[in-house]
């Protein structure tokens, strides 16, 4: 009897070490047509603002500095940047996503204004940042000072909010694979972003997309860019820890 | 700023038929929606799209002509196709509401 609680125990253990990854992208759950949509350049409508990316990177800002001046050839300078986003910033003291870099890459190297994190020329640039990780691995710092926001997000993924009572878990993981009006419920791994839902008509950020969910429980939505926001953006990187990016992905 | 995507095979061999694909950023806005403030949303359409070919006699051939309209969606993609029998100009042309314009050129390359 002692031997066999021994074995379960050491079982627990050492399962889930053994246990095949069995999460899936948002893509794995969308229909056929919608991803021959993602995976054609010539048809991916987020392309547009990835090429938009492409010309904002080598323009230069009112004070002569462009991302390519400091950061040069975005396909080397930027492969991998997106997967360790977001990451501790020392000179904000928080952590920041990857727009929130950006933004601040404009304000004190550019000499430039602060963009909106909804504006359509910030996705661009991010768009076009993103597209460099395509096919990396999501691979979020193991940066200590990033453990709180992480908790953080934890709990928030896990509260239920709004007049609906739901919390993100009681949908992407409880019930993911099953649908909602219609449609099919993801596992909410941000592989894709910033995205193109053809719902919204055009190209939008995670914390679009994680308001958009909150509204739709009846919850007030965190402010975008609050420490909430950016600590929900963190856990879900941990959480899709080594799934590969799509940007720009689409979904229905 | 519209920007466009035009997708054209390279490599074409004399008289074959190729597809050509075009998308361009335009939010087709259809006049029918109000916004978050309750107020309706000027229609913003692109209401003609064009391509004409010219080949070295320069005269300009209309080669595909689409009307749209506000059921469709925005971005709007279209692809059709073209028998290449000689090299040439590709001249695309959007035109629509609030006097929209934007236009593309692309050479092609028989071999």
């Amino acid at each position: 009897m002692k031997q066999a609680a021994l074995f379960i125990a050491a079982w627990l253990v050492i399962a889930p070490a053994f246990a095949a990854d069995t999460r899936q992208t948002g893509y794995h759950y969308m229909r056929a047509e919608t991803r021959a949509l993602q995976d054609n350049a010539a048809e991916n409508p987020a392309m547009l603002w990835v090429e938009e990316g492409r010309a904002l990177w080598n323009k230069n800002a009112a004070n002569g500095k462009s991302c390519a001046g400091c950061h040069g050839e975005a396909s080397t300078a930027m492969r991998g940047v997106a997967a360790r986003y977001p990451a501790y910033s020392s000179s904000a003291k928080r952590p920041i996503n990857l727009a929130q870099q950006i933004n601040s890459c404009r304000t004190t190297k550019q000499k430039s204004s602060a963009l909106a994190l909804d504006d359509q020329t910030l996705l661009s640039i991010e768009g076009y940042v993103a597209h460099q990780s395509r096919g990396l691995p999501i691979s979020p710092p193991t940066d200590k000072r990033l453990n709180a926001a992480r908790t953080l997000g934890e709990k928030l993924f896990h509260q239920r909010i709004g007049q609906l009572d739901l919390s993100c878990k009681d949908c992407h993981t409880d019930n993911a694979g099953k649908s909602l009006a219609g449609n099919p419920i993801p596992e909410a791994h941000p592989t894709g972003y910033p995205l193109y839902r053809l719902e919204w008509q055009t190209v939008g950020s995670l914390q679009r997309r994680l308001r958009n969910c909150m509204v739709g429980v009846r919850a007030e939505p965190y402010a975008a860019g609050s420490k909430e926001m950016v600590a929900l953006e963190v856990y879900l990187a941990a959480r899709a820890r080594g799934m590969k990016i799509e940007s720009p992905a689409v979904r229905p | 700023m519209a920007r466009s995507l035009i997708t054209i095979p390279t490599n074409i061999m004399r008289g074959e038929i190729i597809d050509i694909r075009v998308l361009i950023q335009h939010p087709m806005e259809t006049g029918y929606r109000r916004g978050s403030d309750g107020a309706m949303l000027a229609r913003n359409l692109i209401r003609q799209f064009r391509c004409e070919v010219a080949g070295d006699d320069k005269n300009r051939v209309v080669i595909f002509q689409a009307a749209l309209h506000a059921a469709i969606a925005a971005n709007p993609y279209v692809s059709f196709p073209f028998r290449v029998d000689n090299n040439g100009t590709l001249f695309f042309n959007w035109v629509g509401d609030n006097g929209f314009t934007h236009t593309e050129t692309r050479a092609l390359t028989v071999r």
